[in-house]
């Protein structure tokens, strides 16, 4: 039996994920697709592929005859709205994925992180960058302590909406905050550029982690076997050339100096062209992923069911 | 307008910014102090100091700097009478944070720089300045890389934010005379806040258009003593005043104080010699951001490949400002290719 899940948000990021939805999901079935303005493509294009519609918001969804039966709701909205809605959607026992700034719940990158957060009722995205980065960043946790982790994400210009373009701040700071969080590094960074040039630049991240001496075979082996785990729900996500090491002394100021070996690496995130071009590897990773938890979400209810005999 | 005689040019040092990436950003405080007092007695208005990269620069992708921000910041200020105390801020790497920082350690006017097309993402950041108080410019990069047109349209943005002044910035050092003058008389015909100038000596055109952009109507000029800074550096700051005098625009600065600064204090310390080599000119000529030269040098060494044709290639992928990561790329790529 699939699973039936509602999205909030018409814009680019709903649109994709519900197309995502339609055209790959084993585990999941559109129920609701939520917007606030009826002309939005996205809703036009729900309403064309057979999908239940509303353009009243929340509250369209919560009176909408299917809503008894979602289990599992995406928020592709915004921070500001995304507050609201929490706490409606947990009045009403959904499992909720945030795909907006707001981080209401714990931070979850599938391949790092997901295990320990199966029952969190809601669930935030963190950012594009750090669903790309900060997979490396624990991969190399994994077998050194990383003192430092530092992440630059690129992306075409096209593909940044309004609700980046208006917070930017957000991004490297929340992104920061997940590559020591999640990442495991003591001190995270985060930069972001919007390259404009034409035709678009697929998104690109180069990820930097200063850690303790250690083998450069077994650091490149966890990297690439995790590499390989994101691939299997971002499709487009690879790196681009093998990690480059070296033996440093850094001096940081306010933090001294620190010993260890660099590891820089370097990644490309193509999308799948589902609803977005395909250099919009910084949207995709975010559907993508979030498709991917909830997936993970729907199994573990399954299963949870069949052991309670339900 | 154009320039009319009474009309007092604002002069912005640039020397401890800018002039970070020709040192790796390896200043000391005492070297800052120095360099300070002298500019401020030779009664420059605005001089900035940040990482080259502007606050919150410290990086593997841009280098780390000797000391932290808040030192050089605090150390320049105590030795001020005259100047104002200027950062620099590029959203995306800094954040609004960083300029609470800055506004407590006493900085007076905050620059908020994006690639020329993105002024849209510096909003926040010019409209939160001037809540805080901050005399607030808006700092447009790689301005040679779009039509005046739409350079012009990028302003208007930053204006409408609320921006005490718009600069047209030639990262690249690639603006030939009459792109720069065609862009500042735009400005100085649309927009009804200050215009300023910002530039690069990669193609020797420092000092040159700096005074066709001070003709066609800037209200400021950045500039560096002995041109210190990214690429082949900036307008000289002791030229530009020798030309300013005798040409008898207002500045007000005084030179003397600027030639003994330059010869005596910033020359000395210059770890590689900052001048329109063949390195600096291909940025001009490729138009690339300046600030890849010292990166780009360093990676053309360690994979044993030419400099010039990281920087071609970057030029080709349309790389801009902050993508310092995309160099090593590059670099490797080459070495690969020539196996």
């Amino acid at each position: 039996m699939k699973h039936k899940v509602a999205i909030i948000g018409s814009g680019n990021i709903g649109t994709d994920l519900m197309v995502k939805i339609l055209r790959t999901s084993d585990t999941l079935q559109m129920g609701v697709f939520v917007g606030i303005d009826p002309a939005s493509d996205g809703l036009r294009r729900a309403a064309g592929l057979g999908v239940a519609t509303t353009a009243d918001g929340i509250d369209g969804l919560v009176n909408h005859p299917l809503f008894p039966e979602i289990e599992i709701v995406f928020d592709a909205t915004s921070a500001g709205a995304h507050r609201k809605h929490a706490v409606i959607l947990a009045a009403h026992g959904k499992r909720v994925i945030d795909l907006t700034p707001a981080a209401v719940g714990p931070y979850v990158v599938p391949v790092a992180n997901l295990d320990a957060h199966l029952d969190s009722e809601n669930l935030n995205m963190v950012t594009c960058g750090g669903q790309a980065t900060i997979p490396i960043v624990w991969a190399v946790s994994r077998v050194a302590p990383v003192a430092y982790a530092e992440i630059v994400a690129s992306i075409a210009s096209i593909s940044a909406g309004p609700g980046t373009r208006a917070n930017i701040d957000e991004f490297t700071e929340t992104t920061s905050r997940g590559i020591e969080q999640i990442g495991g590094a003591k001190r995270g960074k985060a930069i972001i550029i919007l390259n404009p040039a034409e035709p678009p630049m697929i998104m690109r991240d180069t990820v930097y982690t200063l850690s303790a001496a250690a083998s450069q075979s077994e650091i490149s082996r966890s990297i690439r076997e995790t590499v390989a785990r994101v691939a299997t729900y971002v499709p487009g996500y690879r790196m681009v050339k093998d990690p480059v090491f070296e033996d440093v002394a850094v001096t940081m100021p306010g933090i001294g100096m620190i010993e260890g070996l660099k590891t820089t690496v370097f990644l490309e995130v193509e999308g799948a062209g589902h609803y977005l071009p395909k250099y919009a590897g910084n949207l995709d990773i975010m559907t993508s992923a979030a498709l991917q938890v909830a997936e993970e979400i729907a199994r573990h209810l399954e299963r949870r069911r069949v052991a309670e005999g339900v | 307008m154009p320039y009319t005689p009474d009309k007092k040019i604002i002069v912005n040092d640039v020397t401890l910014r800018d002039g970070m990436h020709a040192l790796g950003h390896q200043y000391t405080v005492e070297q800052m102090r120095g360099i300070a007092r002298k500019l401020d007695e030779a009664k420059v208005d605005l001089i900035e100091v940040s990482h080259g990269d502007g606050l919150n620069g410290n990086s593997f992708n841009y280098g780390f700097s000797a000391h932290t921000e808040v030192e050089y910041l605090q150390a320049v200020k105590s030795e001020l009478t005259h100047a104002k105390l200027v950062a620099l801020l590029l959203p995306g790497i800094g954040t609004i944070e960083d300029m609470k920082m800055a506004r407590e350690a006493g900085v007076d006017t905050i620059r908020i720089a994006t690639h020329c097309t993105e002024a849209d993402i510096a909003a926040q950041h010019i409209a939160k300045a001037k809540e805080m108080g901050f005399d607030t410019v808006g700092f447009l990069m790689m301005a040679h890389m779009i039509p005046t047109a739409d350079l012009l349209k990028q302003a208007k943005l930053m204006e409408s934010y609320g921006a005490d002044c718009v600069y047209i910035t030639d990262s690249a050092g690639a603006l030939l005379m009459d792109e720069a003058r065609e862009r500042v008389s735009a400005f100085r015909s649309e927009l009804g806040c200050q215009i300023g100038f910002h530039n690069h000596n990669n193609l020797g055109l420092g000092v040159a258009n700096t005074v066709i952009a001070i003709e066609s109507g800037a209200d400021r000029v950045d500039a560096s003593l002995a041109g210190m800074g990214a690429g082949a550096g900036n307008c000289a700051l002791e030229v530009l005043i020798a030309v300013t005098d005798r040409m008898k625009i207002r500045t007000d600065v005084e030179l003397y104080p600027l030639i003994d600064a330059a010869d005596g204090l910033v020359r000395p310390i210059q770890r590689r010699p900052v001048q329109t080599d063949g390195n600096a000119l291909m940025l001009g000529y490729a138009g690339v951001y300046s600030s890849f030269l010292i990166h780009t040098e360093r990676a053309a060494a360690r994979f044993n490949v030419d400099p010039r044709d990281i920087l071609v290639e970057l030029g080709r992928r349309k790389m801009i400002g902050g993508q310092e990561d995309m160099i090593v790329d590059v670099a490797i790529d080459l070495a690969n290719s020539n196996q």
